[in-house]
């Protein structure tokens, strides 16, 4: 019993990661319709910030909460600027193309990003230094470290934040204006373009902040190809969530995430990450518009 | 044109592709054994013919019947470790006890029962993987074929009698310049005889317009589900050739990497024209050889190779030509005999 509750907490938390990368693919598509793709790596280019900045600043010396939170925000910061210079020289010269072309261009930056941080940053497998002490104290017979309760407190607040946004300010009335009819939304006067934008920055902010605190407070090893599968895992649970809609996301996040680690901890393990793909394909066949999302019918 | 005309036309030009397949692969023998082509240029030639067999039938899929396919190298993968295991557990024993193995006649037989092994199974695949997710269009196909592909190397990697993760070694070295170029022969016939028959009108109907082509009674899934299945045959055959041809087979061979690059020899071509795509697989594929041969160049006092570059050159080269020229190089257009004739009547003049 207690292994399968020590699996669903480490289920949630992986989940929670998931989702706030998850949030970032949905909101993008909901205003382009466009899988963007190179996501993933910008959650990457977020652990890597993190990563250049306490070596570079030796803040592993002193672990505070003032460095974990500075940390954190530079790597937010350095990944919304990346995401709004993406789209702006990558996407919107053929935001009219069709969605192929579109399509191509995505996987092309998630190639370039992956490929070159393998030039920039190097392929070997880097660790970062802990900047906030984390211990893994049992609890009643479950092994909960710090770091996992920061880390789930961290998105729950950053999706309540989201949710104030995009409810309840201007620029989140504007992109839910926008997904819903983008040539209608300009036409009532919303400026689309700085709408996109701020998509962008606030979707790979949230990526940055994922990729910053798993590469803080888990010992994974972070190499500029470890957004690939986050990224492709965390696309589909933005499907399985329903694309498009955010709590869908969070949804799918979470249960994606649980999924994973009751497969890790079974048998099946070495099919792990085959196990995404498994469910983007039921469910993209028997309920493509996923559990929170509406079916679409083409129209002529 | 008369019956008669056809029928002879079409026996002159098999016949001259044949004649030419066998000149060619004549002049590469007594080339290679008077020491005039060397191991290494031999090598890419052989390369060039897969890749033109890889590019040519995702072209298949994502040019000519206009679905999007990214997972091609998963296809590739099932022919080659499938004809691999065929030849190596199955026809290699068969051969060793009747004392066939060695002679030229015995080597092409089991070339050729690797190659219909790999193609029968990576067909399996397409047919597979085609029928439920070619309920699907655009974006959700190309990440449900990228799923596909990547579920088709887990399985390769946990499958422990082809070497998982280590590799699969002692595949014979069974493929010539004669079989691979044949295959391309066969699959440039099929795909250009496709193009100008009625039956390929509704696989570019399906591409022009899904919906429109549909009303007018094409039955969509299934022109999807053959140019699905066509295409992974030909990937598989190109996956059996490549086995036979470097004797080793890796689960990392057949990653989203070899999927790309495949996508952007398409890409670079012009997706739906068969010459383009043959055009800018021996393009790259010299392109990635002759980067090898560039000096080292530092970058922040770190020293790289070119060929490590090669996937930062092929991201780029997607981008700037989904930018600047998404038709690539030919658009639909075709390369033959028309363009000839037209530039020699244009210097006549």
């Amino acid at each position: 019993m207690e292994v399968y509750l020590q699996q669903l907490i480490n289920g949630v938390q992986y989940g929670s990661i998931y989702a706030l990368i998850a949030v970032g693919y949905t909101m993008v598509y909901g205003v382009l319709r466009l899988i963007n793709f190179a996501h993933g790596d910008i959650y990457m280019l977020g652990a890597f910030v993190a990563y250049y900045v306490v070596t570079g600043l030796a803040l592993h010396q002193h672990p505070s909460v003032g460095n974990f939170l500075f940390v954190l925000i530079v790597s937010m910061a350095v990944c919304a600027l990346a995401g709004v210079l993406i789209e702006r020289l990558a996407y919107r010269p053929i935001r009219n193309a069709p969605r192929l072309t579109a399509l191509i261009t995505a996987i092309g930056v998630s190639l370039l990003l992956e490929n070159g941080g393998i030039v920039v940053f190097g392929a070997d497998p880097k660790y970062i230094p802990t900047v906030l002490q984390s211990s893994v104290a049992p609890r009643g017979g479950l092994y909960i470290s710090e770091g996992q309760v920061i880390m789930l407190a961290a998105s729950v607040l950053f999706m309540l934040i989201l949710r104030f946004i995009v409810m309840s300010t201007r620029f989140g009335r504007a992109v839910r204006a926008i997904s819903y009819d983008i040539d209608a939304a300009r036409l009532m006067g919303i400026d689309v373009d700085r709408a996109i934008t701020l998509t962008f920055a606030l979707g790979s902010a949230l990526a940055g902040a994922a990729g910053m605190m798993v590469a803080t407070f888990t010992s994974v090893k972070i190499t500029p190809l470890f957004g690939l599968l986050p990224g492709v895992k965390a696309f589909v649970a933005a499907v399985l969530g329903g694309i498009g809609n955010i709590p869908g996301a969070v949804l799918g996040g979470i249960l994606m995430g649980i999924i994973e680690a009751f497969v890790g901890g079974s048998a099946l393990t070495t099919y792990r990450d085959a196990i995404a793909f498994m469910i983007l394909i039921i469910v993209l066949l028997l309920r493509p518009g996923g559990i929170l999302g509406k079916a679409v019918v083409e129209k002529v | 044109m008369s019956r008669r005309q056809f029928w002879l036309w079409r026996l002159i030009s098999v016949g001259a592709a044949l004649a030419a397949l066998l000149g060619a692969n004549a002049l590469i023998i007594s080339l290679r054994s008077t020491g005039w082509l060397d191991d290494y240029t031999y090598r890419v030639i052989m390369l060039c013919g897969i890749n033109i067999l890889l590019a040519v039938s995702l072209n298949l899929i994502n040019g000519i019947t206009g679905q999007f396919s990214i997972g091609h190298a998963g296809f590739q993968g099932v022919g080659a470790y499938t004809s691999a295991a065929f030849t190596v557990f199955v026809v290699s024993p068969w051969m060793r006890e009747r004392g066939l193995q060695g002679t030229p006649t015995g080597d092409s037989a089991l070339l050729i029962a690797g190659i219909i092994a790999g193609a029968v199974c990576a067909s399996l695949a397409g047919l597979f993987v085609g029928i439920p997710s070619l309920r699907l269009r655009g974006d959700y196909l190309a990440i449900a074929t990228l799923g596909f592909g990547e579920i088709i190397r887990v399985t390769i990697l946990n499958i422990e009698q082809v070497g998982g993760a280590r590799g699969f070694y002692g595949i014979p070295l069974l493929t010539t310049f004669f079989w691979l170029y044949l295959a391309v022969i066969v699959l440039l016939a099929l795909s250009r005889n496709l193009l100008v028959s009625t039956q390929g009108l509704a696989f570019l109907a399906v591409r022009d317009d899904e919906i429109a082509a549909e009303a007018v009674g094409v039955y969509s899934t299934r022109i999807k589900v053959i140019a699905f299945v066509t295409g992974a045959c030909f990937a598989g055959i190109a996956g059996a050739l490549y086995a036979h041809f470097d004797g080793y087979l890796n689960p990392d061979n057949f990653r989203l990497d070899q999927s790309i690059i495949i996508l952007t020899m398409v890409v670079l071509g012009g997706q739906g024209s068969i010459t383009g795509s043959v055009l800018s697989a021996v393009l790259l594929t010299a392109v990635l050889e002759w980067l090898r041969f560039l000096p080292t160049i530092t970058v922040g006092g770190r020293a790289f190779s070119p060929s490590e570059l090669r996937m930062v050159f092929f991201s780029l080269m997607l981008i700037l030509l989904m930018l600047w020229r998404q038709t690539g190089l030919l658009g639909r257009r075709e390369f033959g005999w028309h363009v000839v004739r037209q530039y020699w009547r244009l210097l006549r003049t």
